[in-house]
């Protein structure tokens, strides 16, 4: 029998008031920074996951060891100072002072080594360093080392590495979760910190400011220097309706838009209280993959053939459309980027039906139907897809666009079959400049055992990329990634389709947005 | 579920309808009803769109980057969409698509519908089974069951029309279950019963006339609503390959550009409205003819 | 009657037992793979291997389906794959929106319709009855999704009257940010119901206006809004009600469109998301739960026959 106490009562009047009166407020007003995310946070997990969505996850709640700033150099976040012996052999990081969990615990050498181990067992850097790794050494609760085997020469890039799989530092319970299972347990050391409560999933985030957190004294600058938390709450809101999305910003239902369409860019502008502007200087780079495996993509002369069809400026105009949003770049590297060059990216560049005609029936093009495969919920890859169908057709091919979905399309680019048994010719994607900036990602791979779906094989590009891993010198580093460029034109991996911004665009009161090329949510406030 | 519904009269006798449809004739249905003349002009100006439309108009699917999201001018009537495709070539094809996938649905549906609809109305060992899938297949929404087949079986013109289909069958089951309900109580198919006469005899001659006129009106409503599924299905991003411009798939890679330029949507979506339009007042004008107790009374 | 209520409560039981067989079957043979997805761009073959044996994806269908009938026994729904949350939790979170936009639109709809649909089956071949007749034809005719659209062009973003998203609780935002947010989707949503509660109820209600004991009551002097009322309103009901349950379906594919456009975070968002991801355990348990409402409406609707019509008797 249940019995109303007094408590009964009042809540029960509490909740009536407040479904007359409204929602009660806070004593003082929390500052609130709502924002529509790129993409709809489907897991929680940064290093089981790619998405560059949990990454962006990531950043709020975890802290990494090493971050970028603005030039790609990577800086100290979480580490204090750091020793390295003459041989490069031997690295000593001294965590920062105050360091603390969400839970309270301190961040020690423990959770570190654990962490990078997780890491290490799913990113592709990450893998190259602990094979380079002798062991990690917690020497106190504050001090670690690495103790290589082998020469490496980018230690501090990997630990310091911007974008997907971004080694955050984890509690160490948490970190010892089998990679290939997702963590359960959100608990970071970041600015912010994730209510799990208030998750819904496909629909809204939310993170409130961790007050223990101990920024760095230095200036932001990229993921580099002091990360301060200047909203109480950041809260992700995932429109999956552009149009809807845009008049929410409009109507001041949201302040910040992540990713709006270029095509809606000038339509924002035109109202005066929201501000679009390119933050990401590196921009994002379309890619038309071939299946090295199958006909007639197996021979390099026909993927060459149609590289040089593959006009980059119809590509941008067709999908990405305002000339402010886009650029030609004919270097495998981001064009912008230290390692940028024009070795070999004449095939590139050349843009010409007449000449890709002429290279393919050198090539001996004997009219294998070619399969395009269409991913039909992303506009930018289905138009790219359309544009290349009509391309190749106007060189001689045949094709056959196939229209799937883009989940479909991630299962069916993994298959290494004949296209009757569901293999495929070509697909596009693009890879957000930092992702591509040099010749580790595995973009770039020429291995068809550990590379990336559309399996390229060429011992002379794994060489050049071996070297430049183990490089000592940035004049080193430089030859080797010019190596890699050439070898990747003249076996013509992939063609690359042009260089693109999206803009973000904001409310005007919102302030302090950090230029890189990914979102990072400390230092914006709303005034 | 059987609902009294399923046992709604249809009590149409052989000869009945066979007067009702002399009386029919298409002058009278358009004396009658003048917005089934108008229904069935702007459907046959369709018609004609659809087969003659294509010859004329220049390629749907052809890309110019250089004019994309032009307004509605002299040189593109309709406006032209992101890839620089020529909008009206894609509305006159699109007639084609829509026309194709109204009809195919409405006739598959009809066609399968009818002959489960027979066997369980007349075999009645089989009933109950028949009727527990139907109701089954009827309790999951349509809408979500053709996406969940289309993303089962791949996105293609075929697949999309058997989606569409398949959460229309048990609709034109029950009717025609309940026809045949009503219809072998009748006296005369008692007595050719009684006289030995063949089942499937007794099915052709005496129940199938019988189903005719319902099935016609029940199959123009098919048509109509499968137009406006396969253009939610566009809409939805599970619908017919892009490719192929048909109404939905326009309007729904017009959808971010639905403030910037509307003419993407609005073309197609007018095509669209005034041709279900057409097919539903056609629909309501042989309701109203073809079954003479709703039109007695009119 | 007992017996017929208990007989119609255990016909639903074999209508339950195709929806879930047909449901598992549709999705495991589905070509897209959960693992490839999950593993994301830089994955390997292995990779996608590794995830799939955690997920239990190479066990045999019949193990498969096995399993999972023995979970749903239990109420267990399963995990998301992609959030690793229980189902459950999911839709409970979600509810709340589906449920608060649907009876605002079965409310909407009722209140609009079955008075448009009276007054046309009673001025019949009037003005009012072509205009009824007119926007129940159109109303079927315009896709959901652009109506929305025009909408919140005209109302939020000309006008500014309403938000132009999302979806406010009645219970913890208050009364009026619920209906500021509800009021565009219940509008939107509910034109093609109203389109079809109008006709069926003009159709119902001008058939009982030729029987017999109407004419009766009309001859014996009876005020016409009496005879509507009283008569004609009453025994056209069962008609009307049985629209509204067939409807009922529509009403959840419309929900799926609805939330969309609106952006409001309901179960018709839930499922697409999970259909185009394909999350398997969200999107059986939801093709499940809307099937389960569909027939328990269409049960309790058939068991409301014998409240609106006394000539239906078990």
């Amino acid at each position: 029998m249940l019995r109303w106490t007094r408590r009964h009562v009042l809540a029960a009047a509490a909740v009536l008031a407040s479904v007359v009166a409204g929602p009660a407020l806070p004593a003082q007003a929390e500052s609130v920074l709502r924002v529509i995310p790129h993409a709809d946070l489907k897991n929680l997990d940064p290093i089981w996951t790619t998405a560059y969505i949990t990454r962006n996850h990531g950043y709020l709640i975890y802290d990494t060891l090493f971050a970028m700033n603005e030039k790609f150099e990577p800086q100290p976040q979480m580490v204090d100072t750091y020793e390295v012996s003459d041989d490069k052999m031997t690295w000593t990081f001294k965590l920062r002072d105050g360091l603390k969990f969400h839970d309270g615990a301190d961040v020690t050498s423990d959770d570190v080594i654990a962490s990078l181990k997780r890491w290490g067992a799913r990113d592709g850097m990450g893998q190259q360093l602990m094979s380079a790794m002798g062991e990690m050494v917690a020497v106190d609760a504050s001090t670690f080392q690495f103790k290589l085997k082998e020469p490496f020469g980018l230690v501090l890039e990997s630990i310091g590495k911007i974008s997907s799989n971004v080694p955050f530092i984890m509690p160490k319970r948490v970190a010892e979760t089998d990679p290939f299972k997702q963590i359960d347990d959100y608990t970071g050391s970041g600015p912010f910190v994730f209510v799990k409560e208030d998750w819904v999933p496909g629909s809204k985030v939310v993170y409130k400011k961790f007050a223990d957190y101990k920024p760095r004294s230095e200036a932001p600058d990229a993921a580099s220097g002091g990360k301060i938390a200047k909203v109480d709450r950041v809260e992700w809101t995932y429109f999956p309706d552009q149009t809807t999305a845009m008049n929410a910003l409009i109507n001041g239902e949201v302040d910040y838009f992540e990713q709006p369409a270029n095509d809606l860019a000038p339509l924002l502008a035109a109202n005066e209280d929201l501000v679009v502007e390119v933050n990401d200087p590196l921009g994002s780079i379309g890619f038309a993959r071939f299946n090295n495996l199958l006909p007639p993509f197996d021979k390099a002369e026909v993927r060459r053939a149609a590289i040089m069809a593959m006009k980059q400026e119809d590509y941008m105009q067709g999908a990405v459309g305002d000339q402010k949003y886009w650029k030609t770049c004919y270097s495998v590297y981001p064009c912008g980027t230290p390692l940028e060059n024009d070795i070999g990216s004449e095939v590139m560049a050349t843009g010409d039906i007449d000449k890709a005609k002429a290279a393919l029936s050198a090539a001996g093009y004997d009219g294998t139907p070619v399969v395009i495969m269409q991913p039909t919920d992303i506009p930018l890859l289905s138009a790219f897809s359309l544009i290349s169908a009509e391309k190749l057709r106007n060189i001689g091919m045949k094709v056959d666009v196939q229209a799937m979905d883009w989940s479909t399309l991630t299962s069916r680019r993994a298959k290494r079959d004949p296209v009757a048994d569901g293999g495929w010719n070509i697909f596009h994607t693009w890879w957000i400049g930092a992702d591509v900036m040099d010749p580790m990602s595995i973009a770039f791979s020429g291995d068809p055992e550990k590379g990336w779906f559309g399996w390229p094989k060429d011992e002379e590009l794994e060489a050049a990329r071996s070297a430049y891993s183990k490089a000592k010198s940035a004049e080193e580093k430089k030859v080797s990634a010019e190596k890699v460029q050439e070898r990747l034109w003249a076996i013509g991996a992939s063609g690359e389709l042009g260089q693109f911004f999206t803009p973000v665009a904001y409310k005007n009161n919102v302030k302090g947005l950090i230029k890189s090329p990914v979102q990072f949510f400390w230092n914006m406030s709303v005034e | 579920m059987s609902t009294p519904t399923d046992k709604v009269d249809f009590s149409i006798s052989a000869e009945a309808s066979l007067t009702s449809r002399k009386d029919a004739s298409l002058a009278s249905l358009m004396w009658k009803h003048p917005s089934v003349f108008w229904g069935g002009l702007l459907l046959v100006i369709m018609v004609l769109i659809a087969v003659f439309g294509p010859m004329l108009a220049s390629d749907p699917v052809a890309i110019h980057p250089i004019v994309r999201l032009k307004v509605p001018s002299a040189e593109f009537w309709f406006g032209t969409d992101y890839l620089g495709r020529n909008v009206l070539s894609r509305v006159i094809y699109g007639a084609r698509v829509s026309l194709v996938v109204g009809l195919a649905v409405a006739i598959v549906a009809v066609v399968f519908g009818l002959m489960i609809g027979l066997v369980s109305g007349y075999m009645r060992w089989l009933d109950a089974i028949i009727m527990r899938v139907m109701d089954g297949l009827m309790a999951i929404p349509g809408i979500l069951l053709a996406i969940a087949l289309i993303s089962l079986s791949g996105a293609t013109l075929f697949t999309v029309i058997i989606a569409i289909v398949i959460p229309e069958i048990p609709r034109v089951v029950r009717l025609v279950r309940a026809v045949v309900l009503t219809v072998r109580e009748e006296p005369y198919v008692e007595a050719a019963i009684a006289a030995g006469t063949r089942t499937h005899l007794i099915l052709l001659r005496h129940i199938l006339p019988n189903t005719i006129a319902p099935l016609i009106v029940q199959a123009t409503y098919i048509c109509g609503s499968a137009m406006l599924t396969e253009s939610i299905l566009g809409f939805l991003g599970a619908g017919i390959p892009p490719e192929i411009p048909s109404w939905g798939n326009i309007m729904s890679e017009g959808r971010t550009y639905f403030q910037l330029s509307p003419w993407i949507i609005f073309f197609p979506g007018i095509a669209l409205a005034l041709t279900v339009l057409a097919v539903n007042t056609v629909g309501d004008g042989l309701r109203d003819t073809l079954d003479p107790r709703i039109a007695r009374k009119m | 009657m007992v017996f017929y209520i208990l007989k119609r409560i255990l016909a639903t039981i074999p209508v339950m037992g195709v929806v879930a067989l047909f449901v598992f079957l549709m999705l495991r043979l589905s070509p897209g793979d959960p693992a490839a997805v999950i593993a994301g761009d830089y994955a390997t073959a292995e990779d996608i291997i590794r995830i799939r044996e955690n997920l239990g994806l190479n066990d045999p269908i019949v193990v498969q389906f096995t399993k999972w009938i023995g979970q749903l026994i239990r109420g267990d729904l399963g995990i998301s794959i992609f959030t690793n949350l229980p189902v459950s939790t999911l839709i409970a979170q979600r509810l709340e929106p589906t449920i608060m936009l649907s009876l605002t639109t079965i409310i909407f709809t009722i209140v609009v319709a079955i008075p448009l649909g009276t007054l046309a089956a009673w001025k019949q071949g009037s003005l009012i009855d072509r205009a009824v007749m007119l926007f129940s034809v159109a109303g079927f005719s315009i896709p959901v999704f652009v109506l929305g659209y025009i909408l919140i062009y005209i109302v939020s973003i000309q006008l500014r009257w309403l938000p132009v998203q999302g979806y406010k609780s009645m219970f913890t935002d208050g009364v009026i940010p619920f209906f500021r947010h509800i009021i565009l989707p219940t509008v939107t949503l509910s034109v093609i119901f109203i389109a079809l509660i109008a006709r069926m109820t003009r159709a119902s209600v001008m058939e009982v206006l030729q029987e017999d004991y109407v004419r009766t009551a009309r001859a014996k002097g009876q005020s016409e809004f009496k005879v509507l009322m009283k008569h004609a309103v009453r025994n056209a009901a069962v008609p009307i009600v049985t629209v509204i349950g067939l409807g009922i379906a529509l009403l959840i594919g419309g929900v799926v469109v609805t939330e969309s456009v609106y952006n409001i975070p309901g179960l018709g968002r839930l499922v697409l998301d999970a259909v185009l991801k394909r999350d398997y355990p969200i999107i059986q348990g939801l093709i499940l739960l809307f099937s389960f409402v569909y027939i328990l409406i269409n049960l309790l609707i058939d068991l409301s026959y014998t409240l609106f019509d006394p000539r239906i008797k078990y």
